[in-house]
């Protein structure tokens, strides 16, 4: 995902002088490119996020449009206060870019681990919030912040899901149809698609049909599709590599509550309020936290024999 | 000179007012900082009321916004909005909160309120002002308080590396915060050998004395490709001289005789 990031971001800033990144001291080697071709629109801040945040939101209120870069929170929690009162409410046009988003570095522990990033951020009013499922939705993404007015925050992942098919267009706030069925309809974020997808599978060699929906946009969200999917199917998963505190799972909550659309069952898949204090790779972590393909598979078995 | 210093009065009667109407607190604060406010909107820094967005006016960031009923008088009696307005500051309902807020009011450029946020936010405005090759400068007035938040040494840092000579940092450095003395809290001292050692130009000033101001903003950077940083030595609560130097004052709101008082001793009725 952080390839397909900077190589259209490296497009938008070849026509758009004003598109600037900043990185608080991450991206070894990734921006070489980048840098080589648009010296005039990178800086490394150093390893200071909470200045990397206000130089940003200085140089938007100047008429730049400015990238922030670092990984899992280090550049959303930690210059949390930041984003709130300098970008977000002078509605500066400031696209927080975090790379890392859950156990995308499994590893390194817990400091790196973002599994509530998209909770905290999504509680902050005039912040929108992406978290593309595949490169495609990687690139649409990033071209979609940088005409997105004010502030966003763009979450991405090691791992990605299958694009899907093409007939369905990116749309801002518009959940998109991956895959089409009767039985199961998942709602998933981030990378954790191609979980999904292998559960979805799994799931059809067993007679159960499913729809997938990537809700690449956490915020603004369009409620139509949540809602036509959880009147015609017979449960409702949510799938995150996040805490289901304040997540997509809470959020789909929310949004079918206040449409008063509450599906029969629904079950919300993701870290359930735990800090992920052992390490391992992605797949291992996945497993470990129960939010990998085959768990999955028995948590929705399990759900549809109640 | 005495155009400012005048000014500077009649801003010092708008913000016991103020914060008397109000409630509200921070009026030593407010006082520490309007003799800097009234040289630089009065005689140093390129602005039009009449034109508060415009391109070329030199842009100033209060980064202690608690004593933004300073700047709020000081916008007024330039002439961005009615002085009649200043009434609103700290009722229900107002756009003019106790901590300076750049909705609905011209002449503010970014709201603040939690401290360490201001010399960032003007380092970047610095660094795209410097990248697109305007001539500009940005005004940032801190607190001596806010020295203690580690965010403003972050961007002490990034403008000496990106040699902002049009940033300037001044220091309202009454030397008492919001519980007691800052030697007592966390001592800053050596003060200008810390600007120093971040590669910052620095002056020291009477940050009462508008013709020392004067004449140190009127030579700016103060050394080539440095940012500058004025510490301006300055008293507490400065005007009314029960409440010069004293922790009370930072909190306390005049009323009554005490208000009286104040105000007779700022030359009002």
């Amino acid at each position: 995902m952080r390839d397909r990031f900077i190589q259209t971001l490296s497009l938008l800033a070849e026509n758009d002088p004003r598109v600037m990144l900043i990185t608080g001291d991450l991206g070894f080697a990734v921006f070489d490119d980048y840098r080589r071709r648009f010296p005039r629109q990178f800086i490394n801040a150093g390893v200071a996020e909470q200045n990397m945040t206000l130089v940003a939101t200085g140089m938007a209120l100047e008429g730049h449009i400015v990238y922030t870069y670092s990984i899992g929170n280090f550049p959303t929690l930690r210059c949390l206060e930041m984003i709130r009162n300098d970008a977000a409410y002078h509605s500066a046009n400031v696209k927080v870019v975090s790379i890392g988003g859950g156990f995308s570095y499994g590893p390194l522990g817990i400091s790196h681990h973002a599994t509530e990033d998209l909770a905290i951020m999504r509680a902050l009013p005039d912040v929108a919030c992406f978290a593309p499922t595949s490169l495609g939705e990687v690139a649409d993404a990033t071209r979609a912040i940088a005409a997105t007015p004010g502030t966003c925050f763009l979450r991405l992942d090691k791992d990605s899901g299958p694009d899907g098919p093409a007939t369905e267009p990116f749309v801002v706030g518009q959940p998109r149809i991956i895959r089409s069925g009767t039985d199961v309809a998942f709602f998933t974020i981030g990378g954790i698609l191609s979980e999904v997808v292998q559960a979805a599978t799994e799931l059809e060699t067993r007679g159960v049909s499913s729809s997938i929906l990537s809700v690449h946009t956490l915020k603004p969200l369009m409620p139509d599709r949540l809602v036509a999917a959880a009147q015609t199917h017979r449960l409702i998963v949510t799938v995150e590599e996040h805490s289901i505190h304040g997540g997509l799972g809470a959020l789909v909550l929310e949004v079918l509550s206040d449409a008063n659309a509450c599906p029969k069952s629904l079950v919300r898949i993701g870290l359930n309020g735990c800090f992920s204090s052992i390490v391992g790779s992605q797949h291992y972590l996945r497993a470990a936290y129960r939010v990998n393909s085959s768990s999955i598979v028995d948590r929705v078995l399990s759900a549809l024999a109640r | 000179m005495s155009k400012t210093v005048d000014l500077a009065q009649r801003v010092r009667r708008h913000v016991l007012r103020m914060t008397s109407t109000g409630g509200s607190a921070h009026v030593g604060a407010a006082f520490s900082c309007v003799d800097i406010l009234a040289v630089l909107y009065g005689s140093v820094m390129r602005h039009d009321s009449a034109n508060p967005r415009w391109d070329g006016r030199d842009r100033f960031i209060l980064s202690k916004g608690h004593a933004g009923a300073a700047v709020y008088a000081t916008l007024a009696e330039s002439g961005y909005f009615p002085t009649e307005h200043l009434a609103r500051h700290y009722q229900d309902g107002s756009l003019l909160s106790g901590h300076v807020s750049h909705k609905g009011i011209p002449g503010v450029e970014v709201s603040t309120g939690s401290l360490g946020h201001g010399l960032g936010l003007g380092s970047g405005m610095a660094k795209a002002l410097q990248l697109g090759g305007h001539h500009s400068r940005v005004f940032v007035l801190l607190s001596d308080g806010e020295c203690d938040e580690g965010s403003t040494w972050e961007a002490a840092l990034f403008a000496q590396h990106h040699k902002l000579t049009n940033l300037v940092a001044i220091v309202d450095y009454n030397k008492i915060q919001s519980l007691a003395p800052v030697s007592e809290t966390l001592a800053l001292e050596p003060f200008r050998a810390k600007w120093e050692g971040f590669n910052w130009s620095v002056a020291e000033v009477d940050g009462h004395d508008h013709h020392a101001l004067g004449a140190v903003l009127a030579t700016l950077p103060i050394q080539p490709d440095k940012p500058s940083v004025i510490i301006a030595h300055t008293t507490k609560g400065k005007g009314v001289s029960f409440m010069e130097n004293t922790v009370l004052w930072h909190y306390r709101t005049a009323r009554g005789v005490e208000f009286d008082r104040a105000m007779a001793e700022l030359g009002g009725a």
